[in-house]
């Protein structure tokens, strides 16, 4: 049967919806041969500014939710991209990674899910510490999560180093505004529309495609961003987001040279770079013979 | 015959008891494209700024909740004088507004500002009790020292055609403040219709109200656009008329600057640049002044700005 091809548009992801960019404008992306092979948003700081909206009202009932179905929904996150295999390589494809190497990054994009989703309701029990005081005091602290972080993500693996970076960040009850990778932006589309069908609460994970010179300097001095991460080697992105944080005092993780395929590329470490420690003096009665009280 | 003659003794009867008073229609899909209109306007750098401004200055500071205490209405007044200290230079808010049983602690906590004290009345939000505890109601709020009095019209009377009665509650009202501005509150979202919507404000004006304000902010849909366009264009008529300036304040649902710059680009071009002030426009809003605050100092800095650090109110 004679069928015409129905290019995807791709759009933003934010707050559960796929708006067009408020400004209208578009980028192409070419393969080898100069071919244009999709029409992506060029997404601008009001897109951002929205994100950081919606990432901020969502943060809360996030992080109220059981550690347990935080796990359930990104497991669920697992199967459903596990589902797209064929649809990811392709688009891997379209942008120029083979098929083997199309192959591997997203079979490893599946599992990193799946392995975060087991630290949901773990990490505070790893992390978490009883402290020795020396007064009539239980001592303990915490992991909490900071709220809205900024992901940076890098350039090199346009799927598996979106899930690298931002399942630790969700793990931990926060919220987060992805900037895809600039060159390969394709499967970040398509791994929203995976989102949006797994039971993660809107505005959980928004996913912005664009140029991150015209997006970092927002990224950087947003005063409702608690933390940015950021995977790349760009000296001059990297300062700049420094010295924007230093205006709320976000935190800045940034991660060079990390190979993302390879299983060292995951960890608690990641989740708790995105968590503040609440220590809690609670206080006790020690019960002793003669001398009772505090 | 007889059922005819019957008919036209009622229409007499109708056209003595609100003699010259004839409902206007409205034209809803007109006025509906002309709000649209109005939020296509873009307002950029030191216009927005003076607009963030006056914004603020035509605010009613509002708590109207079953928890307030006299400890959040004063933290609310403190706000209302005090918008961002960090910020030097800005206006204070037009007026707080509370409940009667709070108005003498916003009285004194405002003393020594130009800040006014508004007080709810009459059985706000429902309007459901007798006219005369909603008379005591208001002269207590006004011995209380408040300066204006926001009352409810009776939603249920006027939708069963009671105009008159409707009509003399509000003069009734209107006496027992005593000279104090009073605002009257439609609540048009429980009018259903905008030819109710016109209709009630051409009662409220004809029966004395200094202000016509949208909605409580209990019912939804409170301010919108069109209500709001409908209101104004009674105003407007009135004043051709008459030559008398009716105030307007739309309350409810207006919480960022975007929307009041909106609003008030919507009254500038129906009612003109005398109506921007705060003696004839009020935003009646919790939320909205903080929303504004950080787009000020979003012009200034250049920063998006984070609530966490503006103050609560």
């Amino acid at each position: 049967m004679a069928h015409l091809d129905i290019p995807k548009t791709y759009k933003l992801f934010i707050g559960g919806q796929f708006p067009r960019t408020e400004s209208g404008r578009s980028f192409s992306l070419e393969n080898a041969e100069g071919g244009t092979i999709a029409n992506l948003c060029q997404a601008s700081r009001k897109d951002f500014r929205n994100s950081v909206a919606v990432a901020r009202k969502a943060q809360a009932g996030w992080a109220d939710r059981a550690a347990f179905n935080r796990s359930q929904i990104l497991y669920r996150l697992a199967e459903m991209l596990d589902g797209r295999r064929a649809q990811l390589v392709e688009e891997l494809n379209f942008q120029g990674i083979s098929s083997v190497d199309a192959e591997k990054e997203v079979c490893a994009s599946v599992d990193r899910l799946v392995y975060y989703a087991g630290w949901c309701d773990k990490y505070q029990q790893v992390s978490g510490t009883v402290n020795p005081v020396a007064s009539s005091h239980f001592n303990f602290s915490v992991p909490e999560p900071m709220g809205v972080v900024g992901i940076l993500a890098p350039d090199e693996f346009g799927l598996l180093g979106l899930v690298s970076l931002f399942a630790p960040v969700i793990v931990g009850g926060n919220t987060c505004v992805i900037l895809a990778s600039e060159s390969k932006p394709m499967c970040s589309i398509t791994f929203a529309e995976v989102a949006a069908t797994s039971d993660v609460p809107a505005g959980v994970i928004n996913i912005l495609t664009g140029f991150r010179e015209e997006l970092v300097p927002h990224f950087a001095t947003h005063m409702d961003v608690n933390s940015i991460v950021y995977a790349g080697d760009n000296d001059p992105d990297v300062k700049i987001l420094q010295e924007g944080s230093a205006l709320n005092l976000k935190r800045v993780r940034i991660h060079r040279g990390v190979d993302w395929i390879s299983s060292s590329s995951q960890g608690p470490q990641f989740i708790l770079e995105c968590q503040e420690t609440k220590t809690t003096w609670h206080p006790v009665e020690v019960i002793k013979p003669k001398t009772g009280g505090y | 015959m007889p059922l005819l003659l019957l008919l036209q003794a009622l229409e007499i009867m109708m056209i003595t008891a609100m003699a010259d008073f004839k409902p206007i229609p409205v034209d809803q899909v007109g006025v509906e494209e002309r709000a649209a209109k109005f939020r296509t306007r873009s307002i950029k750098k030191e216009a927005k700024m003076q607009a963030l401004r006056m914004a603020l200055n035509l605010i009613d500071l509002t708590t109207l909740e079953g928890r307030d205490t006299e400890g959040k209405v004063r933290q609310m007044c403190y706000k209302a004088a005090h918008l961002h200290d960090e910020f030097p230079g800005l206006p204070t808010v037009a007026a707080v507004c509370v409940y009667p049983s709070m108005v003498p602690v916003a009285r004194r906590e405002v003393e020594g500002t130009e800040i006014r004290v508004a007080s709810v009345a009459t059985a706000f939000p429902s309007g459901q009790s007798d006219l005369k505890l909603k008379l005591d109601e208001t002269r207590i709020a006004v011995e209380n020292g408040a300066d204006e009095v926001d009352m409810v019209i009776s939603r249920g009377a006027f939708l069963r055609g009671e105009l008159d009665y409707v009509h003399d509650e509000i003069a009734a009202v209107k006496g027992a403040c005593q000279g104090r501005a009073l605002k009257v509150i439609l609540e048009t979202g429980e009018l259903c219709t905008l030819d109710n919507v016109r209709l009630a404000s051409d009662l409220g004006i004809r029966a004395g109200a200094d202000f016509i304000k949208t909605s409580t902010g209990k019912i939804s849909p409170a301010a919108t656009m069109p209500v709001t366009l409908v209101m104004l264009e009674a105003i407007k008529d009135h004043y051709l008329k008459t030559g008398r300036k009716i105030g307007m304040k739309p309350a409810g649902g207006i919480s960022n600057a975007k929307t009041a710059i909106q609003y008030l680009v919507m009254l500038h071009e129906t009612l003109g640049s005398d109506w921007l002030d705060n003696s004839l426009f009020r935003f009646g809003a919790s939320s909205l002044a903080n929303n504004i605050l950080m787009q000020i100092l979003k012009q200034d800095t250049g920063n998006y700005q984070s609530p966490d650090y503006f103050s609560i109110g």
